[in-house]
């Protein structure tokens, strides 16, 4: 399975509000972060919840956020950062021109 | 509209710093949770088991304790794919509860 | 087998519970509906052969095997040899087998602290924990404060365990969402430096590998 983004690529995790079972918490929705990893490809759990086989198979990203992203009111020291895995599945380019 | 387990930035208060050994029914739910998703039997998976647990919806969640929740899931799912019957849970309960009190 | 009807044949159940004499430490309460299900539906487990009362006795045991004294002694062998932390960092589960531990199925991912980034470790979903490394969670991991407050506000929480870092120090917080499980590896102790991988690995505390203390430098 060729993995969509590289480590280092921007990225925004899609705005979705789906009822039903998702990996993808909440407060990361519709932020931007990097790719600092591609960990590997795995079922996706959006179907194994269901009793499906979870195919095709999902890549697993580590996406970086700035915590100043995700919280505009941010208290604390400016290069704090949240790591979260996100499937590919929720994840759009944020490059510029993309 | 954001589901309830899903709390990450949440308000809410301190962490509480308490911790209780676990009691022996708490690892049992555990264990048979282990037994029943292990790669010998995969009958129910750990995401199935989170979205049971999703599904008792925002009371339940909140007044059960962690392995009320997951022995809750647990057994629903069972029921679901038929692996154990509601008469025969009704029925092993009951005679669990029995057990119970005619222990010293 | 002989599940319908109130059956007053002898179970073979392995260490059974009920009856037993009470503990009056864990169960001096009465027993709950869920204690209820949960008996029930093992048993019932049982009698179908889903699993033996043997297997359930043995993943009971292996549970109350796993502690924290296992990823402690990584720690201290990563510490200890270059080579064996950068094994850790590229593969804890394989890494742990040189170790034989059995670090299980799924994936572990080491966090190295350093005195640039401080690593700490929630699960804003459920609760998902190297419990194959370091054995259950404890319940503050698994409270909503915890999972509610650490991307928001991972200062705030940290100074509640006593743990307090300079601005300069990225805070990064991991959030274990799906298929993988966090380790973190804390910084070695100042001082330290003539001390074998057994005093070492008496100086890491399960909090350290969580992240939310760091080891102390006396």
């Amino acid at each position: 399975m060729t993995a969509r983004y590289s480590v280092g690529d921007k990225v925004r995790v899609r705005r979705a509000d789906p009822p039903g079972h998702v990996r993808t918490p909440t407060f990361i929705r519709d932020h931007a972060g990097t790719v600092t990893k591609v960990v590997g490809s795995f079922a996706n759990p959006e179907e194994l919840a269901y009793g499906r086989p979870g195919t095709p198979k999902q890549t697993l990203y580590w996406v970086q956020f700035p915590q100043t992203e995700l919280w505009p009111d941010y208290q604390g020291g400016l290069k704090d950062t949240s790591v979260v895995d996100v499937y590919e599945s929720w994840l759009d380019s944020a490059e510029e021109g993309a | 509209m954001r589901r309830h387990h899903d709390m990450g930035g949440q308000d809410a208060g301190p962490v509480d710093p308490a911790e209780h050994n676990h009691a022996p029914w708490e690892k049992r739910v555990d264990a048979i949770m282990r037994l029943v998703g292990d790669e010998k039997r995969q009958l129910l998976r750990v995401d199935e088991l989170r979205r049971g647990i999703e599904e008792l919806g925002p009371g339940v969640y909140d007044e059960l304790n962690y392995y009320e929740r997951w022995i809750s899931s647990i057994t629903n799912i069972l029921i679901e794919k038929g692996v154990i019957s509601i008469d025969e849970l009704g029925r092993r309960m009951e005679d669990v509860k029995a057990r119970w009190e005619a222990s010293p | 087998m002989g599940s319908e009807h109130g059956h007053d044949h002898e179970h073979d159940h392995g260490d059974w519970p009920y009856p037993h004499p009470k503990q009056p430490d864990l169960e001096d309460g009465p027993l709950t509906h869920h204690m209820a299900m949960t008996e029930a539906v093992a048993e019932l487990l049982i009698d179908k052969g889903i699993f033996s009362a043997d297997e359930f006795r043995r993943q009971l045991e292996l549970m109350d095997s796993k502690s924290p004294a296992e990823g402690a002694r990584m720690v201290a062998r990563a510490w200890a040899d270059p080579d064996f932390k950068a094994h850790m960092l590229e593969d804890v589960n394989a890494a742990a087998k040189e170790m034989d531990i059995d670090a299980g199925g799924i994936p572990i991912m080491a966090v190295e602290n350093t005195p640039d980034v401080h690593n700490v470790i929630v699960c804003t979903l459920c609760s998902c924990y190297p419990r194959n490394l370091i054995g259950l969670p404890p319940d503050w991991y698994k409270s909503r404060a915890y999972r509610s407050r650490m991307v928001r506000e991972p200062r705030a929480v940290l100074a509640e365990f006593g743990t307090v870092l300079p601005d300069d120090v990225e805070i990064r917080v991991h959030d274990s969402t799906a298929d993988l499980r966090y380790l973190v590896i804390p910084r070695r102790p100042e001082g330290t430096e003539g001390m074998d991988e057994e005093a070492l690995t008496a100086l890491v505390t399960r909090d350290s590998l969580i992240g939310v203390t760091h080891l102390k430098t006396e």
